[in-house]
């Protein structure tokens, strides 16, 4: 087993160093001179001297390469030409609240969706099953902006004659108001742990509508591969041998349906974390709340690129772990795959 | 051309193998299958009807809409507090820049259409390759290969097109190299599966062994049996092509003008005319999802009529 | 002499009587597919029967039928099937799922596919016991090592902890056969136990099974195609050809004496060790959906040597002309005298 996840582990890495020399050759490879592109607006001819002394910009590019892989460890990944403030520090500013929107949409899309999918196989070509299939399809298109502006229209603005719907608050994590204290960042988990009560309730509300639009196509696409491995499953023979073994209906669905099916829903569960996390930056924009999103998106509107490459490797170092929970997971759920 | 379909149904009776099922299924090739039970599938129906309108729109726009795109010719007509509806001249009013709506959609067809399958193309050219000579030739080309797409998957799609569009500039060609750099990886893994799996198929090994060249078996025997897959794949590809542009125009990347007639766009430019005017919204965001759904739809459909074990 | 009242045989009440059992399969926009057309057979205590037919003759969904295994979608079933007087077809679901495991079990064809990959060895060996007995946890693990003992797994005490990944093709085969004979049921269907298995394998499976259904009386049904299988196994024969039973006899008198022309073209299809070399093989001529319905005549008129125009007679019955146990449904069977001794 532990050789399994180191194996998977030194897969990642080589990835994860392509990643790095691909950005480090997107800076250099722009038109124009870096040292100008990394400083922006800030760009004088004193300040640009010292950027490319200070980078290097100047010495071999493999040199200069292993600079950046240097500072990189050590944990410096640079600092927005807009702010100034250091990349990390940004990145940890806005992680909590994208995590814990993120969180919440996968949530909720699993807690939904993975029922929702088993019982619509179960229910094989009655018209709930096909509704349930029209609808999933129906999720993974939407794009989720459009339908991050539905929501809001419709359950935080209030439209005509459905006006009543619009309960929700229309942007921003917490009401500005409501006195609270963030000891961790994650809003609701501070309102529960200070016991301020209504700041973890106000805090909630702020997600509800943003974590629906994000989770949506998750939800769509969680319903689709649970419904499918249920199907799929369900046809297999060992089902055949269980029911000829006269097992009661439950054990055969728990023990020999579930445990087979869950298999692919896992890893489209984790995979899941991919599409949140673009996603995230697209809700985050029309909810107005300030997390990784929002900061990645002015990035690219401004063109900052030590966030951007700061943010992009953070992401794909998230990512690679995410990936690699899913299969050291997948390893403990099918024993076939620790053999291999 | 007749398909060699790889692996069948059971060897001894398959409860739905009477003994008068074969005589229809005898002859039948994979592909005339499959267009018969496409047109027996309500979604697939569907989904065929809302592609072929959408492309008949996008090809006779000029055609079909009543005036010139993005041209705000009514530009004074417009407020920062309302834009006029419909009416007789504007069949569905004006957009935010004072350009017709319905010529702005209609036009916004044209240019997803464009920007979809220009993407999906160079993803499925750049990609198939790859994935052919990583499945063909194998070794440590096929390692370095698909260590290459691997770090293209190394991020959500979204981000790496995102960020491919950002570095080379705000036009709608980067836009569209930006998408189908994003789609290399589905289909370079595609195509490398197919041929992985078709390797160790019966029927290749009975080819080598007659003495075909690997090259020649590789061209004539396994690419045809991996066409089905491409086509079902690239369809669902052209539909989150659609959305993708939507995206990328939302984050303010591709064609900089801003009145011009692309559904993201449009989408973006109406937000904060929501409350008093969501026409302006929905109707590019709806286009652009059913336009998908269509897409969808007829991918899935596809896939399912394709499949050999569905052989009824 | 017609006999198709099998009720008149000798007395000592069948465990199992399937009579006139018809399964029909509903497609959409199509003809519905006969898979089964009246067939009809006894099992009594004890005894190996056998269900001899090629892919499709609908013998696999005969015993399917028999255990209640059909999808409930797009499937008619009509007729009886009798288990110590009781009518499974008509059963309520729950007593019907009371009985498969304790009373009748079932072994199936493909042993890597019929056992759950995730689930460990004992564990499906168990949950038989669990479900229908009440032994406990550690009464019901040491049965489950003694019966994987009993059908011949080596260390079966190590292999209660084994993924299905990790056995031969034997071994899973052996395994299914513990968890069937697990209860102790009184019929055992077994449906091509041993058609994806090797053939070195294949006859010790057979050779374990034959010594497990002598030894504790259950009585066997047996779905080949194997004509081998039977000839090893066997007692009663039954040959099923497009949904019907063609033939039945006892082992000898049908391997000696075979009647029906479909039966005939079978055995001699099966090249002879006392053949000259270089001849030519003798098959059937034709292919399994060169058919006509039994509605209209002979379903294997149209690719027997001997059909005549008599021969599309619509249901022609099963009869006995030249021994009372000793059915078929030919009308210009083969000669008696010219088979072999």
């Amino acid at each position: 087993m532990l050789r399994f996840v180191v194996r998977r582990l030194a897969l990642t890495v080589p990835v994860l160093v392509g990643l790095s020399i691909l950005l480090f050759l997107w800076v250099r490879a722009l038109p124009g001179d870096p040292a100008r592109a990394l400083l922006g607006q800030r760009a004088t001819a004193e300040s640009v001297e010292n950027v490319t002394r200070l980078y290097g910009f100047d010495r071999p590019l493999h040199e200069q390469y292993f600079t950046y892989i240097g500072a990189l460890l050590q944990g410096n990944f640079g600092s927005s030409t807009q702010t100034g403030q250091p990349v990390v520090e940004l990145f940890k500013n806005g992680f909590p609240a994208t995590a814990e929107l993120a969180f919440c949409a996968l949530l909720f899309a699993a807690v939904l969706g993975i029922p929702l999918g088993y019982f619509a196989a179960r229910r094989h070509g009655t018209p709930l099953d096909n509704l349930t299939v029209g609808a999933s399809l129906m999720g993974v298109v939407i794009p989720v902006f459009f339908l991050a502006y539905l929501l809001k229209l419709v359950f935080a603005i209030g439209i005509g004659p459905l006006d009543f719907l619009g309960v929700f608050p229309t942007a921003g994590r917490q009401d500005a108001r409501i006195a609270a204290t963030h000891p961790t960042g994650f809003y609701v988990l501070d309102g529960i742990l200070t016991r301020e009560w209504d700041a973890a309730w106000n805090a909630l509300k702020h997600l509800v509508l943003p974590a629906v639009a994000l989770g949506t196509i998750p939800l769509a696409i969680i319903v689709r591969i649970t419904r499918a491995a249920v199907l799929d499953v369900t046809g297999e023979d060992y089902v055949r041998t269980a029911e000829a073994k006269g097992l009661l209906q439950g054990t055969i669905s728990r023990r020999h349906v579930l445990r087979n099916a869950l298999l692919p829903v896992v890893t489209t569960v984790g995979l899941q974390a991919g599409l949140l996390l673009s996603g995230a930056v697209l809700t985050e924009t029309v909810f107005a709340r300030n997390g990784l999103g929002s900061t990645l998106f002015n990035a690219i509107t401004l063109l900052d690129y030590p966030v951007l490459q700061g943010f992009i490797l953070a992401i794909a170092l998230m990512y690679a772990l995410i990936n690699l929970t899913v299969d050291v997971l997948y390893g403990v759920i099918d024993p076939r795959v620790r053999v291999s | 051309m007749t398909l060699i379909a790889p692996g069948s149904g059971s060897p001894v009776g398959d409860p739905f193998d009477g003994p008068t099922a074969h005589a229809e299924e005898r002859g039948t090739s994979l592909w005339r299958g499959a267009f018969a039970r496409l047109r027996r599938d309500p979604f697939a129906i569907l989904g065929a009807v809302i592609v072929l309108t959408f492309v008949i729109v996008a090809l006779a726009a000029p055609l079909l809409a009543p005036y010139e795109p993005a041209r705000a010719q009514w530009g004074n007509q417009v407020t920062p507090g309302s834009v006029p509806g419909p009416s007789a001249e504007h069949l569905l009013g004006l957009d935010a820049f004072g350009s017709d709506l319905l010529t702005q959609l209609i036009y916004g067809a044209r240019q997803s259409l464009l920007i979809g399958v220009v993407s999906t193309l160079i993803g499925l050219s750049v990609g198939a390759t790859i994935g052919l000579l990583a499945g063909g030739i194998g070794g440590w080309i096929d390692v370095l290969l698909m260590r290459f797409v691997d770090i293209l998957l190394s991020i959500p799609s979204l981000l790496l097109a995102v960020s491919i569009a950002a570095a080379l500039g705000r036009t709608s060609t980067s836009v569209m190299i930006a998408i189908g750099v994003a789609q290399v990886p589905i289909f370079a893994r595609l195509l490398r599966g197919s041929l992985l799996a078709q390797r160790e198929a019966d029927y290749v090994l009975a080819a080598t062994s007659l003495g075909l060249r690997r090259r020649r078996v590789v061209m004539n025997h396994m690419l045809p049996n991996s066409l089905g897959p491409v086509i079902v794949q690239a369809t669902l590809v052209l539909a989150t092509a659609i959305i993708e542009v939507a995206a990328l125009s939302y984050l303010g990347l591709g064609e900089p003008n801003p009145t011009v007639a692309e559904w993201g766009r449009m989408l973006v430019k109406s937000q904060d005319r929501l409350e008093t005017s969501p026409q302006l919204a929905l109707l590019p965001g709806t286009l652009i999802a059913v336009t998908a759904l269509g897409f969808t739809l007829l991918g899935e459909a596809l896939r399912e009529a394709l499949d050999p074990k569905f052989r009824r | 002499m017609v006999v198709e009242d099998l009720d008149q045989r000798p007395p000592g009440q069948p465990l199992l009587q399937v009579r006139d059992l018809q399964v029909r399969f509903t497609r959409r926009g199509r003809d519905p597919v006969r898979a089964v057309d009246g067939v009809s057979f006894d099992v009594r205590p004890g005894q190996v029967v056998g269900l001899v037919g090629e892919s499709g003759c609908g013998k696999s969904v005969t015993s399917l039928a028999i255990m209640g295994l059909l999808p409930q979608r797009r499937v008619e079933v009509a007729g009886e099937v009798l288990f110590e007087g009781r009518d499974l077809l008509t059963m309520r679901r729950d007593d019907l799922r009371e009985m498969r495991g304790r009373d009748i079990a079932m072994v199936f064809q493909d042993p890597m596919s019929s056992l759950n990959p995730v689930v460990p060895i004992g564990l499906q060996v168990t949950e038989v016991l669990a479900r229908h007995t009440d032994l406990d946890r550690s009464a019901a693990r040491k049965e489950a090592e003694e019966l994987l003992r009993r059908v011949g797994i080596p260390d079966p005490a190590r292999r209660l902890k084994e993924y299905p990944h990790q056995l031969s093709g034997g071994m899973r085969q052996r395994a299914l056969i513990a968890m069937s004979l697990a209860c102790k049921p009184r019929l055992l269907i077994a449906d091509e136990p041993t058609t994806a298995l090797d053939v070195t394998i294949q006859a010790q499976v057979l050779e374990l099974l034959k010594q497990l259904v002598r030894d504790s009386g259950t009585a066997m049904v047996m779905i080949t195609h194997d004509l081998g299988v039977v000839a090893g196994l066997c007692d009663e024969v039954n040959v099923m050809y497009s949904g019907r039973v063609v033939e039945r006899a006892g082992r000898r008198e049908l391997f000696g004496h075979p009647r029906h022309q479909y039966t005939g073209g079978l055995l001699r299809s099966i090249p002879r060790l006392d053949e000259p070399r270089g001849g030519t093989l003798n098959p059937i001529p034709g292919s399994a959906s060169d058919v006509i319905p039994w509605s209209r005549g002979c379903a294997f008129a149209p690719r027997c040597p001997a059909r005549q125009d008599d021969c599309l007679v619509p249901d022609l019955q099963l009869v006995d002309d030249v021994r009372p146990d000793h059915l078929h449904r030919c009308v210009h069977p083969v000669p008696v005298e010219e088979s072999t001794p």
